[in-house]
């Protein structure tokens, strides 16, 4: 018997599970590298004077502000039109790790600024130098408090990781469109990765919140 | 010795300091008192280079607070202080609080730093209290942990800083016992505060400052029981 559809099976799995692993791979390099840069830059801004921190905002705002699968779009085709087109892999983890940079300095930021100027006037008192209070002091302090909105910001771009297919990366939600036109299941396998999403996403938060109450300051 | 020479100093158009001048010798406690906005807090930010200053001069043991050369982070290791608000490090155990300073700032062992963090905790009546957390705490025992934190980096002076202003009435008491239990070790302190009983009874000498000048100094109790000064009598009537 010959069909052109044929139904999921067991042998899907191998697909599946890259699917799975590409949109952890992905989501983890966005997250470590938004992270590591959103770190950096929400420093300078709590930081730095008005001009500066104006010119850093114009450009966050946009990154902020453009839909995350315009911006795939807009830069793989750009690249690709320059004539040296990346793998979407890679093209996918620079956009997104940007866009997670944006929202992420914006959470540091906050933090930081969240540690009275009287804490580390006290500090210094101590004769602690500036960048003691900072690595002792603001950084513990700032970090804590903004840890809630740091998960926040993580597992939305776990979700939002699902756009990079529109760019040929091959996670979950582009290899459940392939199994989808092949074998024509589209309601078990769209529920299977929704519930693939919750179940990364939902642990994680939960966890988020037993660390938020045992940091609790 | 600290030496207070001619200081002026302005935020903006406003000079809240006009000509100060104080010395304060070692083992000397000393009180600044007088209305808000008179300059007195101002002084001691200033004397420990938080503040710089527009003209005059500080020596702290002869070395220019404000000088260029001066390295201010060294200077402030001489110079405990102690705020208004005890501003605990809320993520740190009240004996981390205490050892952090003593470790990074002189380079101590861990073990050195908790030891001397223990000592001063328990001097000023924390002693049972090193593995709790700061927030979990009264504001009078934060305030005995801010001026333990300060003594654990063996200060040479105390400059307080209306340490018992942000209390409830209740706490006041403990906070004032642990200073007047200092006084007669024979700390050398600066107080700005609002206890004219307390200023009466620990200090040597009393400052009345009004509008960015002293407009008295003198001996402790005749300063606050027997005032010469007008301002002073004035401030005086409506404190009491």
């Amino acid at each position: 018997m010959n069909s052109l559809f044929t139904p999921l099976s067991w042998s899907d799995s191998g697909l599946i599970l890259t699917g799975v692993w590409n949109t952890v791979i992905i989501s983890v390099v966005a997250i470590v590298v938004g992270t590591v840069l959103g770190l950096i830059i929400g420093f300078a801004r709590s930081e730095s004077n008005k001009m500066v921190n104006a010119l850093f905002g114009s450009v966050l705002d946009v990154l902020r502000s453009v839909p995350l699968i315009i911006q795939l779009i807009l830069f793989s085709t750009f690249v690709g039109a320059m004539g040296s087109p990346l793998a979407p892999f890679v093209a996918g983890s620079i956009v997104l790790s940007l866009y997670t940079m944006a929202f992420m300095s914006e959470v540091f930021r906050s933090g930081f600024e969240s540690v009275s100027p009287s804490m580390q006037i006290a500090a210094r008192s101590l004769g602690m130098t500036k960048w003691q209070t900072i690595y002792h002091i603001r950084l513990p302090i700032g970090l804590r408090a903004v840890f809630p909105s740091w998960l926040g910001v993580s597992l939305s771009v776990i979700k939002d990781s699902a756009l990079v297919s529109v760019i040929g990366y091959m996670e979950l939600l582009r290899t459940s469109e392939q199994l989808i036109s092949r074998t024509q299941q589209p309601l078990e396998i769209l529920i299977g990765v929704g519930i693939f999403y919750f179940i990364i996403s939902y642990p994680l938060s939960h966890y988020g919140r037993y660390v938020e109450r045992k940091m609790a300051i | 010795m600290i030496s207070v020479q001619n200081v002026h100093k302005s935020f903006g158009d406003l000079e809240v300091l006009k000509g100060v001048s104080l010395d304060v010798e070692k083992g000397e406690v000393v009180s600044i008192i007088g209305g808000s906005g008179s300059g007195k807090s101002t002084l001691l930010y200033c004397i420990n280079a938080i503040e710089p200053i527009n003209s005059g001069k500080i020596l702290v043991d002869g070395v220019d607070v404000h000088a260029k050369e001066t390295n201010k982070d060294k200077l402030r290791q001489k110079l405990g202080m102690v705020f208004q608000q005890w501003n605990s490090f809320p993520h740190m155990t009240v004996l981390e609080n205490a050892a952090l300073a003593p470790r990074i700032v002189k380079k101590m062992s861990k073990e050195e730093a908790i030891e001397i963090a223990k000592k001063e905790l328990e001097h000023v009546g924390l002693g049972d209290k090193l593995d709790v957390y700061p927030t979990k705490m009264s504001g009078g025992q934060q305030q005995r942990l801010a001026i333990a934190r300060a003594l654990a980096m063996k200060p040479d002076y105390m400059l307080l800083d209306e340490v018992t202003s942000a209390l409830d009435p209740e706490l006041v008491g403990e906070v004032l016992d642990t200073l007047r239990l200092l006084a007669e070790e024979g700390m050398t302190m600066i107080c700005v505060t609002h206890e004219m009983g307390f200023a009466r009874d620990v200090s040597d000498r009393v400052a009345y400052f009004h509008q960015g000048v002293i407009a008295e100094i003198g001996e402790a109790r005749q300063v606050i029981t027997d005032p010469q000064n007008p301002l002073t009598q004035k401030f005086l009537s409506k404190v009491r």
